[in-house]
């Protein structure tokens, strides 16, 4: 007979839902407070306007919402646009799987590392005005204009679509498989239609309901990112959230009050973009609806698959030039300008950093494994508890997971700061790891919830009328099976967490350093060797986790061919 | 104390429709075979046999086996093998490692555990397969590990579902003989439920549909 015991699972998803809720919500209220006036250990006791009229003084304000608002939905626009076309033009065909296979790795790239090799690629100095010096050009010396950083933010978006499209491209694959695609664009080519235009009425809609949420989570990470924009933005004036960084980390403590009202306008300015996003969602339905009505084919797509393709190609080129360009820069000695390779390669750059170099990359593979440990194990906790206790996730359910992503980080981390800061819990490796989790645990149950809930019910009954117990069954039957598909969620959790900015810099008070927090650091000095060094650094570690996470199942099942090719 | 699976006043309905209605005692080494057209309720009567009945559906009587009440009890706790149309052995395990996953903890000593599993492959006609992969055997090797998996497991009671569904016509011939065979030598109560008539006779057994109507009474033996 089995023994009844009692077992914490079924508490696993409210555990899960706490930890990712509770933070957004307290770090809220965080902020808040002294966005209107209280922060009583800066002697803020009273509510008052006071911090909205400092906000509203700041000469820059309107250039750097607007800055923040064009950037932000022009990055999105663009990435959306580039996803579709690269679909509509090529899916079901082989084409479709070598763009795959080149965009799919620059997911792991974190964002800091491709804004750093896109800029060494198109700076004044950078390989592409190399290569076309002096000859094409006629420079002998760096031209002195303004690339990166350039005061439209055409940099910084494209640096942010570089990145944007691959996580798009993946999450629509995903939502790819449960739609009869083919099916539907063949059928709308036999009457006439065009492949894309077949594919953007037909396939498109039904599969916009499905990615909505992932669009929502770009939308709002690209208004508010803080690295990217440090790296690729314009300054004087920066996006809002790069400033509103800025105050915070100024010495004048008076400023928090400004930078809190700053950040409680970020998340009023992500309200408005969704919503003007929304509305924009529902002029295409009308478009693409009159456009139906009308019966235009729309046949000849030829060019625009070829620029599909090429968009696709030249995205996965200049990110892959770009860890290239970090590379040689980390190795390089003498280097003049129209030179395209330096004059001497040497270990040197590499060499003068070993010592914090070592240890910087041993806090990150800390932080990093302890963040993913944790939100794997609540991951499989919840989705183990839906599958014994009969549990369905809900649409609602989802909205939850997304919220952390949404909610714009430089708003609640700056209200989870300010509470930190009252409790004395800042600076501690542990509470950097929490912050951590909060954003690494989305990405780790969207990425192992499908594989998991695919699985094949039947074994788990086979197993239990051979007599084995729940747990028997999850610790022998089905991980052992989601080998896998576990650690490559566990892979994306690593890379999620290794990539983050702003919980490190703002949780961890400058006195927990991660890769990215030195990377970033380091742009404003603009030593190229060094930046190689530490932004190659942070390249190659989620890539190693995402290796040993394809290497380790092939491994161990080298001799069970029904475990290859799955998840 | 009766030996043999007994379903009594097993009446099980989703709403008003009546889709299972049985009254039936099957004898160790007997085979019932439950005979009918998909949406006729015979996945639900395996499901409620087993004990992971679908929500929604209201059961009525009891499954008794061997003389003990199954009410309540989980799969794992209930002692009826379980066979499919998909042989379903583990992936990520050897022939032997899913044979040695069967048997019973209580055996003990891996001399007596491994002569147990040589014993049950050599019944199977694979001796010698215990280190090799699942996937690198042919349909009917596996469909037979997948029967001495199911049998090692010590089962008071057998489901067949559509076992032979998946087979080509010389290979299903083959594989009922060595499955009923197995099932007399055993010397356990088996239902089988199919579609295929062809089969349910095969079985030698009564053949019914899930409410209870009588196709073929049982040969005599």
């Amino acid at each position: 007979m089995p023994r009844s015991r009692p077992s914490l699972l079924p508490l696993a998803p409210l555990l899960t839902i706490a930890v990712l809720l509770l933070p957004v919500g307290a770090g809220l209220a965080g902020v808040l407070a002294p966005a209107f006036g209280w922060f009583p250990a800066l002697g803020g006791t009273s509510l008052s306007l006071e911090p909205w009229r400092a906000l509203l003084a700041w000469p820059g304000l309107p250039d750097a919402v607007w800055l923040s608002l064009t950037t932000g939905l022009g990055a999105t626009a663009l990435s959306l646009l580039i996803t579709v076309m690269i679909c509509a033009a090529w899916q079901g065909t082989r084409a479709f799987g070598v763009i795959e296979r080149a965009l799919s790795p620059l997911l792991s790239v974190p964002h800091a590392a491709a804004a750093f090799g896109l800029a060494f690629l198109i700076a004044p100095s950078g390989w592409i005005a190399r290569a076309l010096s002096p000859w094409a050009t006629g420079w002998d010396q760096p031209p002195d204009i303004l690339i990166t950083q350039d005061p439209m933010g055409l940099s910084l978006m494209a640096g942010l679509v570089v990145k944007e499209v691959p996580f798009l491209l993946l999450m629509t694959l995903a939502a790819l498989g449960q739609l009869p695609a083919r099916r539907s664009v063949l059928l709308a080519q036999t009457m006439g239609y065009g492949r894309m235009a077949g594919w953007v009425l037909t396939v498109f809609p039904r599969l916009y309901a499905q990615i909505r949420l992932p669009v929502y989570a770009v939308l709002a990470y690209s208004c508010s990112v803080i690295d990217v924009a440090l790296i690729l933005g314009p300054t004087r004036p920066s996006t809002l959230a790069v400033q509103v960084l800025e105050w915070l980390s100024d010495p004048d403590l008076s400023l928090r009050f400004q930078a809190a009202a700053g950040a409680v306008l970020q998340l009023g300015l992500i309200l408005g973009v969704l919503l003007l996003w929304r509305l924009g969602e529902m002029t295409a339905a009308r478009l693409g609806c009159a456009c139906i009505r009308r019966g235009h084919r729309l046949a000849r797509d030829g060019a625009i698959r070829a620029a599909a393709m090429g968009l696709a190609l030249i995205m996965a080129l200049a990110v892959g030039l770009g860890i290239l360009g970090l590379a040689v820069w980390s190795v390089a000695g003498f280097w003049t300008f129209p030179d395209l390779l330096p004059d001497q390669l040497t270990w040197r750059n590499w060499m003068r950093q070993s010592d914090g170099l070592i240890r910087i990359a041993l806090e990150t593979a800390v932080i990093g494994t302890v963040a993913t440990l944790i939100s794997v194990t609540l991951t499989i906790a919840c989705l183990e508890a839906e599958y014994r206790h009969g549990l369905r996730q809900s649409a609602r359910a989802l909205w939850l997971l997304y919220l952390p992503l949404i909610v714009p980080q430089a708003t609640f981390l700056i209200g989870l700061q300010t509470l930190a800061i009252g409790t004395g819990w800042t600076g501690a490796q542990a509470a950097v790891i929490a912050a951590h989790v909060i954003f690494v645990l989305p990405y780790v149950f969207l990425s192992l919830s499908d594989p998991w809930r695919s699985w094949d019910a039947r074994q788990g009954l086979v197993a239990a009328s051979l007599g084995a117990g729940a747990d028997r069954i999850l610790w022998r039957v089905r991980l052992p099976m989601m080998l896998r598909p576990v650690l490559v969620a566990a892979a994306v959790g690593f890379a999620v967490s290794v990539g983050q900015y702003l919980p490190t810099l703002l949780i961890g008070m400058g006195r927990v350093t991660t890769l990215t927090t030195e990377a970033v650091a380091l742009s404003s000095g603009g030593d190229r060797r060094l930046i190689g060094v530490y932004a190659l650094s942070q390249t190659i570690m989620p890539l190693a986790g995402f290796a040993l996470a394809l290497a380790l199942p092939a491994l161990l099942f080298r001799n069970r061919r029904g475990m290859l090719d799955r998840g | 104390m009766t030996d043999g699976l007994r379903l009594e006043h097993l009446k099980i309905t989703l709403g008003d429709r009546r889709l299972v209605d049985l009254d039936e005692c099957i004898a160790p080494g007997e085979i019932l075979s439950v005979m009918g057209p998909s949406g006729s309720g015979k996945s639900t009567l395996l499901s409620v046999l087993i004990g992971r009945p679908d929500p929604g559906f209201a059961v009525a009587g009891r499954v008794l086996l061997d003389g003990r009440d199954l009410s309540g009890l989980g799969p794992q706790a209930r002692r009826i093998g379980l066979l499919f149309q998909d042989d379903l052995l583990f992936p990520h395990l050897s022939v032997g490692e899913n044979l040695a996953f069967a048997l019973p903890a209580a055996i003990k000593g891996c001399a007596a555990r491994e002569a147990r599993i040589a014993a049950a492959l050599e019944a199977a006609d694979l001796r010698g397969f215990a280190g090799r992969d699942p996937a690198t055997l042919s349909g009917g090797q596996r469909a037979r590990v997948a029967l001495m998996r199911c049998l090692l497991s010590a089962p008071r009671a057998l489901l067949l579902d559509e076992p032979f569904s998946r087979l080509d016509a010389d290979l299903r011939r083959q594989m009922r003989d060595f499955v009923f065979g197995r099932v007399r030598a055993e010397g356990i109560p088996a239902i089988l439920v199919t579609h295929d008539l062809e089969d349910a006779l095969a079985a030698g057994g009564k053949v019914i549909s899930p409410l209870g109507e009588v196709r073929q009474t049982a040969k005599p033996a």
